[in-house]
């Protein structure tokens, strides 16, 4: 589903992020990033949706080739990944509901059909009752499920999360946790950078360990 | 085509919502904009209503040919009324000259004063073809006939009235020029500054798989739209304009015993320059999200 090979990433006038990665995760798999700070977690998870491009080295997800991909293939590329991201990235000027359904209107969906799908993906991480408020209302842990809830409402078959426990009580990471869990039960592909050693001892799964930009093994 | 349609629906109302929401900003563009636009739709209207007056003159081409005293007008009478460039010739006594005259207004104490009648015998002619080379020649030749003092072609000023009226056209061309590429860089302007208050959402919707002409597609709509409003605000301004100017104008005209008006755009005008006003809306709304997509 997604393999890298031999992945080198140097930033213009910095280090070398990544030093010539190489794994594959089969659709379906369930894998952790992990690693210190500016270790390259980060640059490894933006170089799948291509929002960054690999210095050398292929990164394959789907089939395609994502680092030759033209600007103008990218917004396909993208509506087909689920993005978590580490900042999140909410819109604080609307709804719940609207923060979840951009993705669909920006996509063309027809309104009643994307209605449906925005419920049942506020409902997923049980924000259902919160659709009218606006983000800022929400906890941490609940504008997390937020962004959780917008990276799944096209039903993507990879779902990619940058540090998405990152500032939650151990309460509220386990309920992400719990929501990712349900994800790979019904064949979504994960990829989820964390620090958190606790969590990816307590979950058992694969785990990609970056050490200055190298994957040790 | 039914999501593309609907995409636009939205974008629509997205822009339609923005341009209300900050109802002064956008009042103050449009009317930037409608004051630029409302010099060459002025300038426009006035060359139009000259021009129609122009053109009702030359229709008419006359010329006075008058007499020296010793002139023999039976001949002359006959010599015009043969020759086939002259549809007719009326013949206007230096007696019946003064009397017209004196009946003008403010010049009958003028004539009172005048010992004796100064003026001379006149034709006054109308020629069959109206144009300013055929008129000329006719003038020559009635200069060359015996008795003849002098010949004026009475339409001449309306010829170099449209000789001004294509000149002062070329400056409108110009100033509308000038001005359609000032509402380009309004345009230009506001629309970046609404590109970056919005920034986060736009970085957000190319992350999660916006196209360029998703982006693109408000904009564009709040760009035309703000032009169309500029359009309708400098509408008005030459509506208002010609209204307050139309009263003295119309004194001015009469007391050179004309009807002259200045006219509002004819319709097919007035809705072009809508349309043209929304497309450099457009176009710099265009420019300017181009340059911030690269």
């Amino acid at each position: 589903m997604i393999s890298f090979s031999a992945v080198s990433k140097r930033y213009p006038g910095g280090e070398e992020a990544l030093r010539d990665v190489t794994f594959a995760l089969q659709a379906g798999e369930f894998a952790f990033v992990t690693g210190h700070s500016g270790a390259g977690k980060s640059t490894l998870l933006k170089l799948i949706p291509a929002i960054e491009r690999p210095t050398s080295g292929s990164v394959i997800v789907n089939g395609q080739n994502v680092g030759a991909l033209k600007r103008s293939a990218l917004p396909y590329l993208r509506r087909n990944l689920g993005l978590v991201f580490q900042d999140q990235k909410l819109l604080f000027d609307r709804t719940v509901y609207d923060n979840v359904m951009l993705p669909l209107a920006l996509s063309g969906q027809p309104p009643r059909e994307a209605a449906k799908r925005v419920r049942a993906a506020l409902d997923k991480v049980g924000l259902l009752a919160r659709e009218r408020a606006n983000p800022i209302q929400l906890s941490g842990g609940e504008q997390q499920r937020l962004a959780i809830a917008r990276a799944v409402v096209n039903r993507p078959a990879v779902l990619v999360a940058d540090e998405p426990t990152a500032n939650l009580d151990a309460e509220s990471a386990a309920r992400i946790l719990d929501i990712f869990v349900s994800f790979h039960q019904v064949g979504v592909t994960l990829l989820v950078a964390t620090h958190d050693q606790a969590l990816i001892q307590r979950y058992g799964k694969r785990v990609l360990r970056l050490a200055a930009g190298r994957l040790a093994a | 085509m039914i999501a593309w349609l609907r995409q636009h629906r939205e974008a629509f109302a997205r822009a339609r919502g923005r341009l209300l929401r900050q109802r002064g900003a956008s009042l103050l563009n449009a009317l930037v904009i409608g004051v630029a636009l409302s010099l060459p739709a002025g300038g426009y209207a006035l060359l139009a209503s000259l021009k129609s007056v122009a053109q009702r003159v030359t229709v008419e081409p006359q010329l006075s040919v008058f007499l020296r005293q010793e002139a023999r007008r039976a001949e002359l009478e006959a010599r015009m009324k043969s020759d086939a460039r002259i549809a007719q010739a009326r013949f206007v006594s230096r007696d019946e000259a003064l009397r017209e005259l004196r009946q003008a207004e403010g010049l009958a104490e003028v004539v009172a004063a005048l010992e004796r009648n100064p003026l001379p015998d006149a034709f006054v002619l109308r020629a069959r073809d109206p144009s300013a080379a055929s008129l000329e020649a006719l003038a020559a030749d009635l200069r060359g006939l015996p008795g003849v003092a002098r010949v004026q072609v009475d339409s001449a000023w309306a010829h170099r009235l449209g000789a001004l009226a294509r000149i002062g056209q070329l400056a409108l061309a110009l100033l509308a020029a000038l001005l359609a590429t000032g509402l380009i860089a309004v345009t230009f302007n506001t629309i970046r500054l609404q590109i970056l208050t919005q920034r986060d959402e736009i970085e957000v919707s190319q992350l999660l798989g916006a196209t360029d002409a998703f982006v693109r597609r408000p904009f564009l709509y709040l760009g035309a739209l703000q032009g169309l409003a500029g359009g309708i605000l400098g509408l008005a301004v030459l509506l208002g304009g010609i209204a307050s100017l139309n009263r003295p104008v119309r004194e001015l005209a009469q007391t050179y015993g004309s009807d002259f008006q200045l006219a509002f755009l004819p319709w097919p005008q007035a809705v072009a320059l809508l349309g043209i006003a929304a497309f450099l809306g457009w176009l710099g709304a265009m420019l300017s999200v181009s340059k911030y997509l690269r």
